[in-house]
């Protein structure tokens, strides 16, 4: 029989040895929606492209048509995991904008509060990185400790994931004594519950292997890539903006920046872990310096600007002076000066910028959110060259990819 | 602030009467050595208790998913130990999380893959109707695109929401008839959204 | 630290003399504003020179002016000098009707997805970036959503009561604050072509109540 030709091949596709694989953007182990077209030839990767915007829902329009204070709804849900940050961080920059000064009682509390969205950010970041490398047992034991944070979450603002926690100003509540015995307790147990995490990992055998060497970027090229945070620190740049452009007082704590050096997945375990024995370090600082504090000044819970704070609803209902503020604020009859403010937070994942412009209307003129991953995240095509393709997805989990965060 | 099971420090000893949970037994005739009931009500029993959830988490509400799977709040309780990440082998989709137009086209994709019986979960404020985002970006609602067994409200729903939800879906399945599939109500259904 | 604003400015002036405008210094932070075809040798400049050495391209993006006649898109850069840690902001305003701005990804490579991204919201043309297209958006958008004129909303929605968000004839919602544009006579109805929801965008809202559940098991729970 004749060798007729029953199956059509697509010109070229005898010489072509490359494969093409599609990851995403539902692929289970890509942790949020994006798409990843690898080139592979047998099982290393000659190219990756990425595709993001799966999750693209208009926060900076939307933040056009808000008010400020309406605005820290959309906040929380930039970087989920750690989304008191991202509420701090805009209500530092409506602060700077407005002028408002914060007495130093709310700027330890925030400082608790940032710290404490740290922990639980680096928590899931590390523990998924664990998981990818086939070691379930860490995710599953330490979720159970970030439930402990998110109590306190609770206790503070009514509310465990998206807080909308604190106002311009300040808080809406004080901590309430549940909340410092939760502290307390956060406090006394977690630092056992780490270290058995680090022992699981840091020097396990099959963990080391699978992440030593893995999406490796030198520091110039990281800067290059505009990296922050806990990804640069493993390449080696020491840049924190807690401690370059100190925001909430933290200039009066005592801390240490972890670097890694290679900046490979195992240096971004290390660092995230190092950065987490640092924040309980801060936390208790922060805790013996309110406990320190005395008389009238112990019992704040933010700045006396009642023409921006929104005053509690009890007052609104039985006092006159609440009320026209109340009224004031709510329908934008309060001055909001003109001008350009940029404002950055060390998020979980970086330098988390609010450039917002007031044309002194009441809502933002124009309001843009530098969005750490959505920029490092270019650079993934770069870690992952030559990579095998195991090394595609811890890769991308040891880069704390936030999709929301990602797509604003 | 306490509660019932949160550190497994003084065990208590495995009691069968009061500590397993039994499903309860469908309506029936029985007598010595045989029971006979409905097959709707055995299949029902049965595919309620072995859910395998597929986890389409995008967004805030896939990491409440998160909390909820894990060992804190435990949805393997519920008889869905397994997580399906194959829609192949699924029976309920669990869409969390605001879908972009972008994604919309996936959403339904991924129904599509799914094998009948199927079932839809939309968990959260997006899923369910947009959410906050009305915008031009976010699709108002999955019910656009595939159809939706149970809506779970919350931005994003406690992790005791989404358990609730889930039991609503296991009432759903254990309440269907083996028939329904294939009735013309249904066909109907999916022809409304274009599925054939 | 040694390097100040005013070491900044100077050194500046000095290069590129009165080409660079609006020197302003709010909350502190250096601004200014450069002629577009000089955005390139201005960022070049703070990148390489010994002392200024502004190596880190902190943000990137872009304002929308309506008002101002042929200086309508404002494309903003945010500098860092880690090393001296200070920063720098500055400004270049091209008109919308050709929006053509240098690429900046040749010096940074953060500055690629930064760029995709202005231009997928406001229409920026950077000239001589190697992949300019759509990034958040689907490919198929035809207008740049984040200019003033364009709706928030969806105009295709319609399981909402128009008058009730102020886009009906309910005269009482005429003036909603200057922020709310009017809608543009010859903007697309419909956001993209080849979106979910537009073509199957359901239109009967009585049979869809059971969606899913077909009416059988809805109401016994």
């Amino acid at each position: 029989m004749s060798t007729e030709q029953h199956i059509k091949l697509p010109e070229g596709s005898i010489e072509k040895t490359t494969t093409t694989l599609n990851l995403g953007p539902t692929h289970p182990a890509t942790h949020g929606v994006f798409q990843n077209i690898l080139e592979l030839d047998g099982e290393r990767i000659v190219s990756a492209e990425q595709t993001v915007g799966y999750i693209h829902r208009a926060f900076e329009k939307l933040a056009e048509r808000r008010p400020l204070y309406q605005i820290t709804t959309l906040t929380d849900r930039l970087n989920y995991c750690s989304s008191p940050i991202n509420n701090m961080g805009w209500h530092l920059t409506c602060e700077k904008l407005l002028g408002v000064k914060t007495p130093k009682r709310v700027d330890y509390l925030r400082v608790i509060i940032m710290e404490l969205s740290r922990i639980s950010d680096h928590l899931i970041c590390n523990s998924v990185v664990g998981v990818d490398s086939g070691a379930f047992t860490g995710f599953l034991y330490v979720m159970q400790y970030r439930e402990l944070i998110y109590e306190i979450y609770e206790e503070v603002c009514g509310s465990r994931l998206t807080t909308n926690m604190g106002r311009i100003g300040g808080f809406e509540r004080n901590f309430t004594q549940a909340a410092w015995e939760k502290l307390d307790r956060f406090m006394a147990e977690y630092p056992a519950v780490l270290k058995e995490f680090e022992h699981l990992f840091t020097r396990n055998r099959i963990f080391m292997e699978r992440t030593i060497g893995a999406g490796p970027i030198s520091a110039e090229r990281a800067l290059n890539y505009g990296f922050t945070g806990p990804n640069l620190r493993a390449a080696g740049a020491d840049y924190d903006v807690r401690v370059h452009t100190p925001y909430s007082s933290y200039e009066d704590f005592e801390f240490d920046i972890p670097v890694g050096k290679t900046g490979d997945c195992y240096d971004r375990f290390l660092v995230r872990n190092g950065e987490m024995w640092q924040s309980m370090r801060i936390i208790e600082q922060a805790y013996r310096k309110i406990q320190d504090m005395k008389g009238a000044e112990a019992d704040v819970y933010h700045a006396d600007v009642p023409e921006y704070y929104l005053p509690a609803k009890e007052d609104v209902y039985t006092k006159m002076e609440a009320l026209i503020w109340h009224f004031k604020i709510i329908m934008g009859e309060t001055e909001i000066p003109p001008g350009e403010v940029y404002c950055s937070v060390e998020g979980g994942n970086g330098e988390v910028g609010y450039y917002l412009i007031s044309d002194g209307g009441r809502t933002p003129y124009r309001l843009h959110f530098r969005r750490p991953c959505f920029i490092y995240y270019q650079a993934y095509s770069e870690l992952t060259q030559g990579a095998m393709l195991s090394d595609a997805i811890i890769v991308m989990s040891s880069l704390n990819l936030i999709a929301g965060e990602m797509d604003a | 602030m306490a509660r019932p099971v949160r550190f497994n420090i003084h065990p208590i000893q495995a009691d069968v009467k009061d500590n397993i949970s039994l499903a309860n037994m469908p309506e029936g005739f029985g007598g010595d050595g045989f029971f006979t009931t409905k097959l709707s009500d055995v299949v029902g029993l049965a595919r309620k208790n072995s859910l395998w959830p597929m986890p389409f988490a995008t967004s805030c509400c896939g990491i409440e998913f998160m909390a909820t799977m894990a060992s804190h709040y435990d949805l393997a309780r519920f008889g869905a130990e397994r997580l399906g990440f194959s829609p192949r082998q699924c029976d309920l989709l669990m869409v969390m999380g605001t879908i972009a137009k972008k994604m919309g086209p996936i959403v339904k994709q991924v129904y599509l893959q799914m094998a009948e019986p199927r079932w839809v979960m939309a968990v959260g404020a997006c899923a369910s109707s947009g959410g906050i985002f009305d915008t031009y970006s976010v699709l108002q609602g999955i019910d656009q695109v595939v159809p939706v067994d149970v809506y779970v409200p919350g931005c994003p729903p406690r992790p005791e929401a989404i358990l609730d939800g889930f039991m609503r879906i296991q009432d759903l399945v254990g309440q269907e008839s083996i028939r329904r599939r294939n009735g013309d109500q249904y066909k109907g259904l999916l022809q409304s959204y274009g599925i054939q | 630290m040694a390097l100040t604003n005013e070491t900044i400015k100077d050194r500046l002036i000095t290069k590129f003399g009165e080409q660079l405008s609006h020197f302003e210094e709010p909350y502190g932070f250096l601004t200014f504003e450069a002629p577009k075809d000089l955005n390139l040798k201005v960022m070049q400049f703070l990148f390489d020179d010994e002392e200024l050495r502004f190596q880190f391209l902190t943000d990137l993006t872009a304002v929308h002016y309506p008002d101002q006649r042929g200086r309508e898109l404002a494309v903003v850069y945010h500098l860092h000098n880690l090393t001296d840690n200070i920063r720098l902001r500055f400004k270049v305003f091209t008109s919308i009707e050709k929006p053509d701005v240098y690429t900046a990804t040749q010096l940074y490579s953060s500055a690629n997805w930064m760029e995709r991204e202005t231009f997928d919201f406001f229409g920026v043309n950077f000239v001589g970036h190697p992949n300019l297209k759509r990034i958040l958006n689907v490919d198929e958008m035809e207008y740049f959503p984040m200019r003033k004129e364009f709706p928030l909303e969806d105009q295709t929605r319609i399981d909402k009561d128009d008058a009730m968000f102020g886009r009906g004839p309910l005269p009482a919602a005429a003036n909603r604050g200057a922020v709310e544009t009017p809608r543009h006579a010859e903007e697309p109805l419909v956001p993209a072509s080849g979106t979910p929801g537009g073509g199957q965008q359901k239109q009967d809202w009585k049979t869809d109540t059971t969606a899913g559940t077909d009416g059988t098991t809805a109401d016994k729970n």
